[in-house]
């Protein structure tokens, strides 16, 4: 089989998943346990010193996620992977595994909020700190860049605003500079926009979006794209310095180009500890079955949405990619040619009462604060997400009065479409 | 050989048929790549002759250490080299001059040296270079994967399972 590359469906249904070697059971088992047994104390101190591939205790391994994430690296084409709770753990495991006190990231100022949260203010306690710049100007990416900094941290399709990120540009312009391209790809899934092949050397998820696409399951994963050389400048001591936790390895030279994924579990996950329950990774390998079919059918319903919210006449604007008229269409056109995703935002006429109005008269549509679920979704951040700030700071974050975000649905899109205008109207 | 893309079918039919492997540039040091794989190899029965001039007439994992290639017990089934490319190449070549071929000679991650595998491959020796036996194992038991690796392999087949729990075998080189 591996003589001729699968293609991208066989992938999301087969990768990682053989029978079960113990039963021959076809679906993957939930491994429902914290600890597996030892053969004998030679074999413990093998695991525990790296030296065989096994596993000890569900924080570090467990088969049902190593399940989900053999499957998501291959999906994205890289070396290796590593489960964790949330988008956010995996978010706080890879930068953990990149960054000293002092360093810093340079990342887009278009990212999700809960993101933009993290990188401000939770990350300073640990003395890391982050430099913003703009997707639409690479050269505020160079600008930004210091001896300090440790990577470049951009989302693929930006959430919410539909904004396609030039990858290639900035996987240049991080080579040139020595660092690694860190791309969120949440919103895209590898379904639509595979940021390795344009040059991402690790690549994030929150699965608790389109990846499980069920609403009923959060984790995250930190894909390893293999390409970066650790130990080109001392500037990952993590990865290429003498490990005290391991008596010493030094991962890089152990572990080759999977190194990035094994040093965030060993040094990550294993000490901060936000583990993926066994349960939730088999919900969203499930879910990860029917990516192909999901993501094209959210894709061609949200651009039917969008076609027909852009000609009504309480719409003021309508902010998504495949819109031919869109500023991003051509970079969408390029880096995710079958769809632009889900979740775009649009402004309403009558600025934030309509807003309200909107959000409380849906009965198909729920109003919620997530995006990537069968179900259709919505919000109207002004009055809920970014509540707390002035209208210009609003404005500025993308939410301002008018603005109303959806994450388009699997049901029929005629009963979407018709939703949306009687909650639009009177 | 196509030495930048080697087949699955290619790599664990050679793990498959070797059964004694000298590897030149073991360590004794338990956290260095060579003693790693050192380890590995045994644990899934392979005899393994550790050579290294340093640690000659004592032991690693049990295992009695040569000084060199001419010290050994027989020729073995492959010749496993931790060493630099330069060094590689001379190696083979000491091998091809000696005459005592084994069938395998294998390159670790991020040793290559095209010209000596030229060399050897008509000798009618099989090369693989800038790969781990370890990691190839792993990856075609599908062990690696509980690891989060990327086996780049698919199949509808029950894994073959060796002795001990957590123990999986290549097809050929069942339980035992």
């Amino acid at each position: 089989m591996s003589e001729n590359i699968p293609g991208f469906s066989t992938l999301a249904i087969h990768a990682g998943a053989a029978p079960d070697p113990s039963t021959g059971a076809r679906a993957t088992p939930i491994y429902q346990t914290t600890s597996f047994v030892f053969d004998d104390v030679d074999h413990a101190a093998s695991l525990f010193g790296l030296q065989a591939f096994g596993n000890i205790y569900t924080r570090i391994t467990n088969p049902t996620t190593a399940v989900l994430e053999e499957r998501v690296a291959a999906l994205e084409g890289g070396t290796a992977a590593l489960a964790t709770a949330s988008g956010h753990s995996a978010q706080l495991l890879c930068f953990h595994t990149l960054m000293q006190p002092g360093d810093n990231i340079v990342a887009a100022n278009k990212l999700y909020g809960g993101s933009i949260n993290q990188l401000n203010h939770s990350f300073k306690s640990f003395g890391w700190g982050v430099k913003w710049a703009d997707p639409a100007d690479i050269s505020s990416f160079e600008a930004a860049i210091d001896d300090k900094t440790r990577a470049i941290f951009i989302e693929s399709l930006a959430n919410p605003g539909g904004i396609v990120v030039d990858i290639e540009a900035i996987a240049a312009l991080a080579k040139a500079k020595g660092v690694p391209l860190v791309v969120d790809n949440t919103m895209a899934t590898p379904y639509l926009c595979r940021p390795i092949e344009h040059g991402a050397d690790i690549v994030l998820h929150s699965l608790t979006k389109f990846m499980g696409g069920h609403g009923n399951s959060m984790g995250g994963i930190i894909v390893d794209g293999g390409s970066f050389d650790w130990s080109a400048s001392g500037n990952y001591p993590l990865l290429s310095e003498p490990r005290p936790e391991y008596q010493g390895i030094v991962l890089h030279e152990t572990f080759g180009n999977f190194a990035f994924a094994i040093a965030c579990r060993v040094l990550g996950l294993r000490d901060l500890g936000p583990a993926i329950s066994p349960f939730n990774a088999f919900m969203i390998l499930t879910g990860i079955e029917t990516l192909p079919l999901r993501m094209q059918r959210h894709s061609d319903n949200a651009k039917k949405v969008a076609l027909h919210l852009s000609g009504h006449d309480k719409v003021k604007w309508v902010s998504y990619a495949a819109l031919p008229e869109d500023k991003h269409h051509s970079l969408q056109q390029k880096y995710m040619p079958k769809g632009a995703g889900a979740v775009f935002t649009f402004g309403v006429e009558g600025g934030y009462d309509t807003g309200v109005a909107l959000v409380s008269k849906v009965e198909l549509f729920s109003h919620l604060a997530n995006i990537g679920d069968t179900r259709s979704l919505i919000i109207h951040p002004a009055s809920t997400t970014h509540r707390q700030l002035t209208d210009e700071q609003k404005t500025a974050a993308g939410a301002g009065p008018d603005v109303v975000r959806i994450s388009v649905g699997l049901e029929d899109v005629d009963d979407i479409i018709a939703d949306l205008d009687q909650a639009l109207s009177g | 050989m196509n030495q930048d893309a080697y087949s699955d079918a290619y790599i664990s039919g050679i793990l498959d048929e070797v059964k004694t492997v000298a590897m030149i540039g073991a360590s004794a040091n338990n956290v260095r790549p060579s003693y790693f794989v050192l380890k590995y190899l045994l644990s899934k029965g392979y005899e393994v002759w550790p050579i290294n001039p340093g640690q000659a007439g004592k032991e690693i994992l049990g295992q009695k250490v040569y000084a060199s290639l001419e010290e050994l017990p027989g020729v073995p089934d492959m010749i496993d080299i931790f060493r630099n490319s330069a060094a590689a190449g001379e190696i083979v070549d000491q091998v091809l001059a000696s005459g005592q071929l084994p069938k395998v000679i294998w390159m670790q991650l991020t040793v290559r040296h095209d010209e000596a595998a030229v060399r050897a491959e008509a000798a009618g020796i099989k090369m693989v270079m800038n790969r781990c036996p370890k990691i190839e194992y792993g990856r075609l038991s599908g062990e690696i994967g509980w690891a989060g690796v990327n086996s780049r392999t698919l199949s509808s087949k029950r894994p073959t399972l060796k002795s001990g729990f957590q123990h999986r075998g290549l097809s050929g080189n069942k339980s035992s």
